[in-house]
């Protein structure tokens, strides 16, 4: 019983990058209509720039935490403005290719200069050490990702559902000539949604970094997973995918504890069920 | 009529004997090719490594100069056994390959291990840690060059047991390569007196070893047996410091580590783990001349791993065979048997044989992890803790599946 509540937490902990990524996802699909299949690699060059920073410019975790995902969120920005703006109103799919084929440059130009095995990335002498708290070791630093991963979460959901900005940002995807009209600056505003959807991405790359070795392929190996996450959760809704990420984390963690060999399939098969009984996912709105 | 048909007879006759002469004189072409992990897990301990090191020991071989050409092609298997026997299927058929290289990936090396028996080709296996290679499923055309796990099993598992690490728990890699070596491991473990109290299997490349290392954690076993390699055994040390594995008493034993894992791991992280290996970079002046020259060709400088060494040398000595048989064959067999009949003697692994199974035979070492302090600079990572003899290291033909093994 207590290896369960030991694993119920551990998934708790999993699901909170899940969460983030899927809520970035969730971001930009919703706004901007992109399947953003280089989620990935930007979540590692978050990951990335938080080594740099640390390395070559002696700036530790804190400060990382901050201006890696400023950084790769300009590059996203740049992305935008470059290639994805010429891609509004067309079908989906070109989205879907085009960013996958940048997560392929991306990933090839790191694992070029950087190998496969990574670079190790200490965890900051704050959160070193753990809790015992009688059924497991709870190890500070992934309390602490849970907890700031919820925070975030929540900052996000009620940035985009609840503020002025966020009213705008939905109204401009509904109808952008109307938003136009008002006077709104609608191209602007697309790419600096796209940007906090990277710099979500790039901020769990920071929150990760200590936890697994810092690697060219860490976000090609997660990706597909986060999708099967917006899926389940229904793409495009904000909450949603904040429920689903959590919640998949922990199911996931079950699965590891009663069937280690299927641990990397649960996903899957959950969203083959979750569509074939409501194929919008579990909160999507019928399109 | 009659000259005009003892001039053709005459003609079909020259020409038979010029084209037996063609056949005679013998080829002095070889085709190689390096068959990895170009983009995975394991691409730093094989990877675009090994194919410099084969590149490197055609340069070294000074065959080019007595006229020979020797090629060389490498590619990406995936770690995905069909697409392994795809590419090993073409090169053999279309682009006229003699030799594999490396072929890392214990299943891509079982399903590549059929295809070259098939065509008579020949695989000099450096990267792949299955015993089986050279045991149920051998064939007269594989050698097993660099280690197996039979020998990381003998080596650092025996001396763990011999330590005082009597209970082991193992997290083991799913597939032919993870299940070998628990296998061989729990043998060792058993007949030292030891216990096996449990093993939990995870799904190769897992990011999370952490549900893992609690299942560990829970079963109160002395060692935690990683039966896994490359990135997922970094992860799994990284993410055992973190949960206090090792403070809380369990020790961690790395069944199979590279010396890129511990490059990548960091010493702070890394320190006091044993580990066994058949080849370390700084062993005498020999090894060092030879990793200063391949570091130097890396992109990120590093020194070369056990299975790239393994590469260097496996090759060094295929291209003795077929300089000594006087031209290339191109019949695996026949070659592989000239490679089992002629000691073995390189730079790098020093003097061997190769056993009728196919098993290179050399001496296999058990190294610590040196602690931060103990490093004089990049790349100076292990001490040598124990030295096993080239006749005790592997699994003795006696005890061989293959059979080949049976005189």
């Amino acid at each position: 019983m207590q290896a369960l509540f030991a694993q119920l937490l551990v998934g708790l902990i999993n699901g909170s990058f899940y969460a983030l990524l899927s809520l970035g996802l969730a971001v930009i699909f919703g706004m901007l209509n992109i399947i953003n299949f280089a989620h990935g690699a930007l979540y590692m060059m978050g990951a990335f720039v938080a080594y740099f920073l640390l390395n070559l410019g002696g700036i530790n975790y804190w400060w990382a935490l901050l201006f890696a995902p400023i950084i790769v969120g300009i590059f996203g920005m740049i992305l935008e403005r470059t290639m994805l703006q010429w891609l509004t109103g067309l079908d989906h799919l070109y989205g879907l290719l085009l960013t996958f084929g940048i997560a392929l440059i991306v990933q090839g130009v790191f694992q070029n200069y950087f190998g496969s095995s990574g670079m190790p990335y200490a965890i900051p002498d704050q959160l070193k050490g753990g809790m015992n708290l009688g059924f497991m070791f709870l190890p500070i630093y992934r309390a602490w990702v849970v907890i700031f991963s919820l925070v975030v979460c929540i900052a996000t959901w009620f940035l985009i559902e609840k503020t002025r900005l966020g009213a705008y940002l939905r109204a401009a995807t509904e109808n952008p000539t109307l938003v136009r009209a008002f006077g709104i600056n609608v191209p602007r505003m697309i790419t600096l949604t796209y940007g906090l959807g990277v710099g979500l991405a790039a901020l769990a790359g920071v929150l990760s970094a200590p936890i697994n070795q810092v690697r060219p392929l860490m976000g090609a190996d997660l990706i597909i997973v986060v999708f099967a996450v917006v899926v389940i959760g229904g793409m495009g809704s904000i909450m949603g995918s904040i429920i689903t990420g959590f919640a998949l984390g922990v199911i996931e963690g079950l699965t590891k504890y009663f069937y280690p060999e299927a641990s990397n399939t649960v996903v899957f098969v959950l969203m083959v069920l979750v569509l074939l009984v409501k194929p919008t996912g579990l909160t999507g709105r019928a399109a | 009529m009659k000259t005009k048909l003892i001039a053709s007879f005459l003609l079909g006759t020259a020409l038979a004997v010029t084209t037996a002469g063609v056949a005679f004189a013998q080829d002095k072409t070889i085709k190689i090719g390096v068959l990895t992990d170009n983009s995975g897990l394991y691409a730093d301990l094989g990877g675009p490594g090994s194919t410099v090191a084969a590149q490197m020991a055609i340069e070294d071989s000074g065959l080019a100069a007595k006229g020979w050409k020797l090629d060389l092609i490498s590619a990406d298997h995936q770690n995905k056994p069909d697409v392994a026997t795809a590419i090993a299927r073409q090169w053999i058929d279309v682009e006229k390959v003699d030799v594999f290289m490396d072929v890392l990936n214990s299943g891509v090396a079982l399903a590549v291990n059929n295809v070259v028996k098939e065509k008579n080709s020949v695989m000099i296996n450096s990267g792949a840690a299955t015993s089986d290679l050279t045991n149920a499923q051998c064939t007269p055309n594989t050698v097993h060059w660099t280690y197996d796990t039979y020998m990381l099993a003998h080596s650092t598992g025996q001396a763990l047991v011999k330590a005082g690490g009597d209970t082991w728990f193992f997290i083991t890699a799913d597939y032919a390569f993870g299940h070998a070596l628990e296998r061989d491991t729990a043998a060792v473990v058993t007949a030292s007196g030891g216990k096996v109290l449990g093993d939990v299997k995870v799904p190769l490349n897992n990011a999370d070893f952490s549900s893992f290392l609690l299942q560990a954690q829970a079963s109160k076993a002395k060692i935690i047996g990683m039966a896994n390699a490359g990135g997922d055994t970094s992860n799994t040390i990284k993410q055992a410091a973190e949960f206090g594995i090792v403070k809380g008493g369990q020790k961690l034993a790395g069944l199979l580590l590279f010396l890129t894992d511990v490059h990548s791991l960091g010493l702070n992280v890394a320190q006091g783990l044993n580990l066994s290996s058949t080849f370390y970079w700084d062993e005498n002046d020999q090894t060092r001349a030879f990793s200063k020259r391949f570091a130097e060709r890396m992109k990120n400088k590093a020194m070369p791993t056990m299975v790239q060494a393994g590469v260097y040398s496996g090759l060094l000595h295929y291209i003795k065979a077929v300089e000594a048989l006087g031209g290339n064959p191109h019949d695996g067999a026949k070659v592989v048997a000239k490679m089992k009949e002629m000691p073995t003697d390189d730079p790098l692994f020093g003097k061997g044989s190769i056993e009728p199974n196919g098993r290179a035979l050399h001496p296999a070492y058990l190294f610590e992890v040196k602690k931060p302090s103990e490093s004089k600079g990049p790349w100076d990572y292990y001490k040598l803790i124990g030295t096993t003899p080239a006749d005790k290291a592997f699994r003795p033909l006696s005890e061989s599946a293959c059979p080949l093994a049976k005189k």
